[in-house]
């Protein structure tokens, strides 16, 4: 069976190899509810599927821990030119999903989240998420640089790595993150190398180096 | 009321398989296409990767977006297991350890494995330096072995003629990405070798191989083939062994003994079902065991009689002992001049493009044998944790904006920095030979069961300094290879309080050596036919039989040696009164 085969095989090009030949790749037929995990995609086992849907029925963060992640979420990754915000990637969802699936981020989430407002409650009056984006950005400044971090600001820069990592996680790999960063494979192709110009470019003589 | 009543199969099959991964596949393919009547039993579901593989799915599809939780290797790979599976626990010796995998499904760990098929050398089988006990068998004898599952399953590579790192018959290499052109040119100055890879992916049409695709080069091997552009022993072996109308598979078939006879010959094996957890025996005239090294071993302590009370073929004592796994350590880092990178599309294969053979001189060095090393790094699709790396090291070149951020940050320029830093990443991982020893060995733990009432094993396994002085070679030969690639690496090296990042035993998943092969039955398990000395119908296909691994990843001599032994089976029916 030749590549053009296997394509076919796969279901993906009923007209032949022209998918190859653009750009494009296969579209991306998601269903929402296999995104969250409702549907059972196939594969995936019965006890698997179960996990899951008893982790997406728990709720573990409160309203107001949640309101907290998004506002957090966005300061991380805000809207730009390229792409939506972290809170349009659906970020928090993502994040409460993840503190039942790792039941070790639980404690240094709901903690961290804490302990940011018991800052934030102190510097302003207010919990984080009430205060001014000034106040608040303020208060990210001293958590975000480990290496200028002040004394006593520590708890504050691990809770906030942790979020960090997350959020980056949770946009990176959602549909608007995945074309953000660029990443154009996971769609039948043909590998022949780095391309010409690349090769020049760095200094390689040919496909092998 | 439940029944404990026993159900028993007529049937005698001409050979009973346990195992479904690559040697129990293999055995399953030769005898069944010789017109055998063949029972395979496969402990976990079946599994048709055409089916079940979650090749091609974004991470988004999966609710942890790919995350190790529940599968180690992540949602998407192809393992159904772990290195802990739910009810079917083991146990170590105190102040020793081993992490055991097992997946449990048809064709086993041959769904998810990263496809590098390297033939052991000519030294591996007969050491010259005295520091482990040859094989009773030579590379001449499993070369003719190892051409022909080439031909037949498909592997990519290089013509080198290099000594210990014999030449196979190859498809064509997928040629290197662009961090590893900078690899290969790094290594190079470091004096380490740079060659093809050896995977067993279909890069171009195989002459003969039907019903499978050539590869598209998605490069997710990881999570099986749905066109079976890759070697999994369930696509390209026990499929088309059932195709012959002569292999019959029981899946959900938990083995729980071998069953002799008054003179110590096998008769079958008893079995329960994991899923109504009933209880069944089969006959065969005999049985092959190719449930993996640990697995075997512990079917045959568990598996006592009167012939056979030290457990089935356990005369020597041996069964169990000469545990051995790879070694493995690993470094990474990023490459400035990868910053900022052009996108395409380069997940190439899932199987390695290029590796470094192994090259050293052990007369200068300070530990026997040697290791072979793996690259990873680029452009690849994202998952859970990929882009934690960024805020780690941000600060360690200028930003497009030629401004030095500080470590960390948020915010539109942090969002820049995970673009800039994107698919710059470059790993390296070392893969030696670890010593196979008396002292490291499993057996059954004389105080717990699983959860299907079988005893379980217990392990004892300690590095020695052979092992902790080749991971430091390897770290020292890392830090030199990044540095000439112009590489930055945020952490140091890790160093003695680690044992230089060795992963502890079992983490490489390539264990072998607890049924040794040998012709002196005091000193070895299996005859040179992977045939019991002490009970005449009993093989054992996985890598158990290995007298000592080299640094060379296991599958592909599992497949020659399992292909040789079911030759002789059939050589030999007669002798076997089969």
């Amino acid at each position: 069976m030749n590549r053009r085969d296997s394509i076919k095989a796969l279901g993906l090009a009923a007209a032949g190899g022209a998918l190859l030949l653009d750009g494009c790749g296969p579209e991306t037929k998601t269903k929402q509810d296999a995104v969250v995990g409702g549907e059972k995609l196939a594969g995936v086992t019965d006890a698997e599927h179960r996990h899951n849907q008893q982790l997406l029925a728990e709720q573990f963060f409160t309203d107001h821990e949640l309101a907290t992640i998004g506002v957090l979420a966005d300061i991380i990754i805000p809207a730009d030119g390229v792409s939506g915000s972290a809170t349009d990637a659906g970020v928090p969802d993502f994040i409460e999903f993840m503190v039942k699936d790792i039941p070790s981020y639980k404690t240094p989430m709901r903690g961290g989240l804490k302990w940011l407002d018991v800052q934030s409650q102190r510097r302003y009056g207010k919990v984080f998420a009430e205060c001014a984006g000034k106040q608040q950005l303020e208060l990210v400044d001293d958590i975000a640089y480990p290496a200028k971090a002040a004394p006593g600001m520590e708890q504050g820069v691990a809770f906030f790595g942790l979020m960090r990592n997350l959020t980056a996680s949770g946009f990176f790999t959602s549909e608007m993150g995945v074309k953000d960063i660029g990443y154009v494979g996971n769609r039948p192709g043909v590998w022949d190398g780095v391309p010409e110009d690349l090769l020049k470019a760095h200094g390689f003589a040919d496909g092998w180096g | 009321m439940i029944s404990y009543q026993i159900k028993e199969d007529p049937t005698v099959y001409d050979a009973i398989v346990v195992g479904s991964g690559a040697g129990g596949g293999m055995a399953g393919y030769v005898l069944a296409n010789a017109g055998l009547k063949v029972l395979m039993l496969e402990a976990g579901p079946f599994f048709d990767p055409a089916k079940d593989a979650l090749q091609l799915r974004w991470p988004w599809e999966s609710p942890r977006r790919g995350a190790s939780t529940v599968r180690p290797f992540g949602d998407f790979d192809a393992a159904y297991g772990g290195w802990e599976l739910d009810g079917e626990p083991y146990t170590r010796a105190a102040g020793t350890e081993f992490e055991w995998f097992r997946a449990r499904m048809l064709g086993g760990r041959t769904n998810h494995w990263g496809r590098i098929s390297l033939r052991m050398g000519p030294d591996d089988f007969k050491p010259k330096d005295g520091v482990t006990e040859s094989w009773p068998i030579t590379y001449e004898e499993v070369k003719p072995f190892y051409d022909r599952i080439d031909r037949m399953i498909g592997i990519y590579g290089t013509v080198e003629g290099i000594h210990n790192e014999p030449d196979g018959i190859f498809l064509k290499p997928p040629k290197p990405r662009l961090n590893e052109l900078y690899i290969k040119r790094g290594a190079q100055k470091a004096g380490v070798p740079v060659i093809a890879g050896r995977g067993s992916v279909l890069t171009e049409a195989l002459p003969g191989a039907e019903g499978r695709g050539t590869c598209f080069f998605c490069g997710q091997c990881g999570r099986s083939c749905r066109v079976y552009g890759d070697f999994s022993s369930s696509s390209c072996l026990v499929m088309p062994a059932m195709k012959t109308g002569n292999l019959t598979v029981i899946d959900n078939a938990m083995v729980r003994e071998v069953l002799t006879n008054d003179e110590g010959l096998a008769t079958g094996v008893s079995y329960v079902n994991t899923q109504d957890l009933q209880e069944y025996a089969v006959k065969g005239k005999l049985v092959i065991l190719g449930a993996s090294a640990c697995e075997s071993a512990r079917l045959l302590l568990n598996s006592r009689s009167a012939a056979h009370p030290g457990g089935l073929g356990n005369s020597s004592g041996l069964v169990g002992r000469y545990l051995h796994d790879s070694t493995g350590a690993s470094a990474g880092g990023f490459l400035p001049q990868l910053l900022d990178r052009k996108r395409y599309n380069e997940d190439g294969v899932g199987s390695v493009h290029i590796y470094s053979p192994w090259w050293g001189d052990n007369q200068k060095l300070s530990f026997p044998r040697g290791y072979h090393i793996e690259y990873g790094g680029g452009l690849h699709m994202p998952s859970f944790g990929y882009l934690n790396w960024v805020p780690d090291v941000n600060h360690l070149v200028p930003a497009a904006d030629g401004q030095q951020h500080e470590r960390g940050g948020y915010g539109a320029s942090l969002k820049a920095d995970y673009r800039r830093f994107y698919g710059a990443n470059v790993g390296m991982a070392g893969r030696g030979t670890a010593l196979a020893r008396y002292d490291n060995y499993c057996e059954i733990d004389p105080a717990r069961v699983d959860k299907y009432g079988i005893p379980v094993l217990r392990f004892h396994y300690k590095w020695a300094n052979e092992e902790v002085e080749q991971a430091k070679h390897m770290q020292e030969t890392f830090k030199e290879v990044l540095h000439e690639m112009g590489a930055i690496v945020s952490s140091p090296p890790p160093g003695p309080e680690t044992l230089y990042g060795l992963e502890a035993p079992g983490k490489i998943i390539h264990e072998g050596g607890t049924v040794r092969m040998g012709d002196d039955p005091k000193k070895s398990v299996l005859n040179r036919w992977s045939q019991s000395h002490d009970c005449r119908n009993l093989f054992v296909v996985d890598a158990g039989p290995f007298v000592q691994q080299g640094d060379k990843n296991l599958t592909w001599t599992i497949l020659a040696l399992s292909m040789r032994t079911a030759e002789y089976i059939l050589k030999e029916r007669s002798k076997l009164n089969i």
